[in-house]
């Protein structure tokens, strides 16, 4: 009977059981200290629409962006066993392109959107194949390639700028940073759910998946397989910018204008948090984008908690980094008892020596 | 050609030979800098206020270079000078000595450099989330202390900042005829004695030797019978040990605490140990090369301000030109070698 449990709750949650944890504990927590944080109210915004509000609407809504991010960043964990450190400053390069094209058109229309944020998904493709390229054909540690683009692409968004902060009004970017009339879900979830199916979709329809699992795990047996790793990895870099071109505008069209300082700032490192508290090697290798998709809401759990709690907003950091430590201490033991179990295991084949024994 | 071949076949390390380039680039620069720009970098004074400006950064990037050979990372650097800044400002505030305040930042550098440590070799989690977590806390209690800039107001402290080395021989002569020294800050010597402790650590001293061989290979670092585990515990308690340092120094220069105190230091610091020939992945890495990855940084930094481009953009853009330059030559000249090596052994 134990052993049935184990095995269901082994199979079932897998790496899933730290990012699930953190947030059960998160949840109860909550309900301790406040009953009512998960009140859900209907309310009339400013346009006269009805939507939904409440601490967990705005949680839900908050992490959209990094939600996007974390699933491309995931991928980019898995192919390359690195991080993509330029995301924010890449996203704010995206979302300058969007305000660019918008402010260029006569007037703003949803045909003038889309052919924005074509333009924005085309501009952060090409940062992506830098990177990527970078990463894949000169084999630089991802880190280090996408240093670059950290210390310059906020300058570079500046310089789109012309050395402003332009802002853009319409109705159409409101309804896109928040309520489309007539639906009360704000529109970032209602964005966030559409590219999980996407990925999901791309998952199902290709081998993707399985061709980026096996780059991570070892580049040149994949190669030796058929699987052409160097253009995986440019792959993964190249949906990456896509993600990172959907966080931009999704950024943009939350507040109307483009700041190429604070436009998700400090978002690359919530994001490789979040792959890491989903339970994905940063090593590369197996992933669940599933994860970083919880460890992104956990993220925003935990910042929105702190809010709730009149922690000030400069404070929240320190208060974050403890609840990070104790998650991942929590985590480590799983791995190293696992890790044990894997030594015993080969050690009495004693033929062949762990490969990865001394990590 | 026959001599780029000799060069190659010489028995330099890619240490030694990535650390090699990078001084060469840099007295090419300079060198460029003062034929074309002149002015400020006619005059010795130009490099003692680069190594005035980046005396704690210097330090921190040895830390880092040391963490980095052994092929982990530690991004909370930068934080925790930050942190040791704004504690000591606020305890030589309340009127404490200047030991105890020597004592505290290195007692706080240590303390992350311990944990830090422990939770990456004794629990195995992976270190850049690790250091993450440490430079949010750092910069979380930082701006807990207090969100105002602080400016110390410390007699004896006063007296310390105060004392400069002065070189009359490297001086020049102002306008009205007269002699204004070359002048180097304390800080400035502290940062050499660290940088020296920690080359003769790395070259000639067995836990040095030790971080080489971990970082390059950790499965036969661990047959050749080191202890990986303290050997790695090791590196991060020298890291968190020369930041605490670091915000000392910097704190000695700047005079005052503030919560956005070397901001994107770490990222600085990863830049200089990139450019000097540390690899990230390990095993490869140089202190000294480190030192002259600082002032390539500066002395970009320094030939921008000094040109014609002044919109506030063209700084960052240029540096991340640069990085992306070296980087990229770096990867270049180890592919080449390889090539030439295999070349060789058929």
């Amino acid at each position: 009977m134990k052993d049935k449990f184990k095995r269901i709750f082994k199979g079932g949650l897998g790496q899933l059981t730290i990012p699930i944890i953190a947030i059960v504990l998160l949840v109860i927590f909550n309900l301790i200290r406040d009953p009512s944080f998960f009140s859900i109210g209907i309310s009339h915004n400013n346009d006269g629409n009805i939507v939904l509000a409440g601490n967990l609407i705005s949680i839900i809504n908050g992490a959209s962006e990094l939600a996007i991010l974390a699933m491309g960043m995931t991928l980019v964990t898995a192919a390359c066993g690195g991080q993509d450190i330029s995301v924010g400053a890449a996203a704010a390069i995206a979302g300058s392109a969007f305000v660019k094209i918008l402010k260029a058109s006569s007037a703003i229309t949803w045909p003038t959107v889309i052919a924005a944020f074509l333009f924005a998904c085309v501009v952060a493709m090409l940062f992506g194949t830098f990177n990527g390229t970078l990463v894949s054909v000169f084999k630089i540690q991802p880190m280090i390639a996408t240093l670059i683009l950290y210390t310059c692409g906020r300058s570079i968004a500046y310089w789109i700028n012309g050395g402003a902060t332009p802002t853009v009004s319409s109705p159409i970017i409101n309804a896109l940073g928040s309520f489309i009339p007539g639906i009360p879900v704000p529109t970032p979830v209602i964005i966030v759910i559409v590219v999980a199916l996407v990925f999901k979709l791309v998952f199902q329809l290709t081998s993707l998946e399985l061709f980026t699992q096996s780059v991570g795990i070892n580049g040149s047996a994949a190669r030796l397989n058929g699987i052409n790793s160097t253009f995986i990895k440019l792959l993964s870099f190249i949906i990456l910018g896509v993600c990172v071109a959907v966080a931009g505008c999704i950024g943009v069209s939350r507040l109307g204008l483009i700041n190429h300082e604070t436009l998700l700032l400090d978002v690359e490192m919530d994001a490789i948090l979040a792959v890491a508290i989903g339970g994905n090697n940063l090593g590369g290798g197996k992933f669940k984008i599933s994860g970083s998709i919880i460890g992104a809401y956990v993220i925003q759990m935990l910042t929105i908690t702190l809010y709730a709690m009149k922690v000030s907003s400069t404070d929240v950091k320190a208060y974050k980094a403890i609840v990070i430590i104790i998650l991942v201490v929590i985590g480590s033991p799983v791995i190293k008892s696992k890790f044990e179990k894997l030594t015993r295991k080969l050690r009495s084949n004693k033929q062949r020596v762990p490969a990865k024994g001394a990590e | 050609m026959n001599k780029e071949k000799k060069f190659f076949k010489e028995p330099l390390t890619d240490t030694q030979l990535l650390m090699t380039i990078a001084i060469g680039i840099f007295f090419v620069m300079y060198l460029l800098a003062m034929a074309i720009l002149r002015g400020g970098f006619l005059h010795p004074q130009q490099i003692f206020d680069m190594l005035n400006d980046n005396a704690s950064l210097i330090i921190v990037s040895c830390g880092l270079t040391i963490v980095m050979i052994g092929g982990g990372i530690d991004i909370s650097v930068g934080a925790v000078t930050s942190l040791v800044v704004m504690s000591c400002v606020l305890y030589l505030n309340k009127g404490g000595n200047i030991f105890v305040s020597i004592l505290l930042a290195l007692g706080i550098g240590l303390a992350f450099g311990l944990v830090h440590g422990y939770l990456i070799s004794y629990l195995e989690i992976q270190p850049f989330i690790v250091t993450l977590a440490g430079m949010f806390f750092a910069r979380g209690l930082t701006t807990i202390l207090s969100v105002n800039p602080q400016k110390v107001d410390h007699e004896a402290f006063a007296a310390l900042r105060g004392v400069k080395i002065e070189i009359p021989w490297l001086g020049y002569y102002a306008k009205n005829g007269n002699l204004i020294p070359g002048t180097v800050e304390l800080g400035v010597v502290i940062a050499l004695v660290c940088l020296l402790t920690v080359f003769v650590l790395l070259t000639w001293l067995k836990p040095g030797r030790n971080f080489y061989a971990m970082g390059g290979n950790q499965q036969s670092a661990l047959m050749l019978g080191i202890n990986v585990k303290r050997t790695r515990f090791l590196s991060y308690v020298i890291c968190g040990l020369l930041s605490g340092i670091s915000g000392y120094v910097f704190m000695m220069h700047t005079g005052a605490g503030n919560a956005t105190n070397a901001a994107g230091m770490e990222m600085n610091a990863i830049a200089s140990s990139i450019i000097g020939g540390t690899l990230l992945t390990g095993g490869v890495g140089n202190v000294i090369g480190t030192l002259f990855g600082t002032l390539i940084l500066t002395t970009i930094k320094k030939i921008i301000v000094s040109s014609a481009l002044n919109k506030p953009w063209w700084q960052s853009i240029t540096t991340g030109g640069m990085l992306c330059f070296f980087i990229l030559l770096q990867s270049i000249v180890l592919w080449v070698r390889a090539k030439l090596r295999a070349k060789k052994k058929k």
